[in-house]
């Protein structure tokens, strides 16, 4: 995946390299803007078997500040904050790959180094008894479970 | 061959004849007899569909769930928009948004499973679940309505349409606290196992009705400028969003 590029960052940003578990990394910015999510609406994204993006809605599209284009044929962990513990992760991976749903709250980055917060649950998508990708829908969390979670993962860094 | 048909109770009483309407036209245009069975609530309906009673159905996005997943139902055609609703309280009362609800909150519904349960995602960012609301479950939008007016409820869920369908008058004493706009969850039409040699030819005659002007005119009694056809694995994605949103 891409490097972000410094050009892409609104404001003054801080520098990660996230390591993935398939062993690449990537170069991040962060800034600490917050973008509130959307009242009302759901964010809806599709993956392959691999967590390749597929597909996504306006509001994925929207809140991601990348456009369409720039998001269909990525890894999803395009969106991967560096605040999120790589542990919340293996265990989404882990509880889909086996048929199950999973539920969290996920802080998500932005194309400009801003973040946002949301209440995600991740299903297979079984056709045929056979998993053919992964969908994952986001609604909007309360302040309160946010900063239960931001806790958490704090700790678990 | 006799069919029945029936369609989700969540649609407005005013439409109850433009329904029938719409029945002897399907009758019509595939020359069979087909019954319409109009149920009063959601539990009646589901019975029936249990009962294997039900052939064809516009179906609730949630009984569209059992009946694709469970009773091998094919989907052919629905609205072009989404089913979206309203959280709603009195003009009278504190509450400006959503955040502002506190625990203890009486709440006002129908059984409509699609609208409550979006409604109870939406009171999620007040930090509200099951446990801090009293639910007060009532038949009809219109004592839903009475509920929040006369203050036996705090707030109110609704579908947009029928919130709409409120005169001015009665609209101008409520405010709308939150709107959703999931555009990814819809009503159906769906053909049971005893019309699925008919699937494709009721699709197309579903999704082309607005070509016409007998077409054009039906759909507007049903509230609706046209259908489209829906692909299996559309409705089979909304199945998979719907089963996100109990969790």
């Amino acid at each position: 995946m891409e490097d972000m590029n410094p050009a892409w960052i609104t404001g003054e940003a801080r520098e990660y390299t996230l390591q993935f578990f398939d062993g690449t990394r990537r170069r991040v910015y962060v800034t600490d803007t917050e973008t509130a999510y959307p009242h009302g609406k759901l964010i809806v994204s599709r993956t392959d078997t691999e967590g390749v993006i597929t597909l996504g809605n306006q509001s994925f599209v929207d809140m991601s500040g990348y456009q369409e284009s720039e998001l269909v044929g990525q890894p999803h962990s395009i969106l991967r904050h560096p605040d999120m513990p790589a542990a919340a992760f293996q265990n989404l991976w882990e509880t889909i790959r086996s048929g199950r749903q999973w539920h969290g709250y996920v802080k998500n980055l932005r194309k400009d180094g801003g973040y946002y917060w949301v209440y995600a649950t991740v299903v297979p998508n079984v056709r045929q008894s056979r998993i053919i990708g992964y969908t994952s829908v986001r609604r909007e969390p309360s302040r309160q479970k946010v900063a239960a979670a931001e806790a958490m993962y704090r700790d678990m860094r | 061959m006799n069919i029945n048909f029936t369609i989700s109770p969540s649609f407005p009483t005013e439409r109850i004849s433009d329904w029938y309407i719409f029945n002897t036209w399907l009758q019509r245009a595939l020359s069979i007899s087909i019954h319409l069975e109009l149920y009063n609530d959601f539990g009646s309906q589901r019975r029936a569909i249990a009962e294997g009673s039900v052939d064809l159905i516009y179906a609730n996005p949630f009984d569209a769930s059992l009946l694709v997943r469970e009773r091998n139902f094919l989907a052919v055609a629905g609205p072009t928009g989404g089913d979206e609703m309203v959280v709603f309280t009195a003009a009278a009362k504190p509450y400006q948004n959503i955040t502002d609800l506190q625990s203890g909150l009486r709440l006002s519904c129908t059984d409509d499973p699609s609208v409550n349960t979006v409604g109870r995602i939406l009171l999620e960012p007040a930090d509200l679940d099951a446990s801090d609301i009293i639910t007060l479950p009532t038949e009809t939008y219109i004592q839903v309505t009475r509920a929040v007016l006369r203050d036996h409820a705090d707030i109110g869920f609704m579908p947009v349409d029928a919130f709409s369908s409120l005169s001015n008058v009665v609209q101008r004493d409520l405010r709308v606290l939150m709107t959703s706009q999931l555009h990814v969850i819809h009503h159906s039409f769906l053909v049971g196992p005893a019309l699925h040699e008919r699937s494709e030819e009721i699709a197309n005659l579903l999704s082309s009705l607005h070509e016409s002007a007998k077409g054009s005119e039906l759909l507007a009694g049903l509230g609706s400028e046209r259908w489209r056809r829906i692909a299996h694995e559309d409705v089979e994605l909304m199945i998979d969003i719907i089963s996100t949103l109990t969790q």
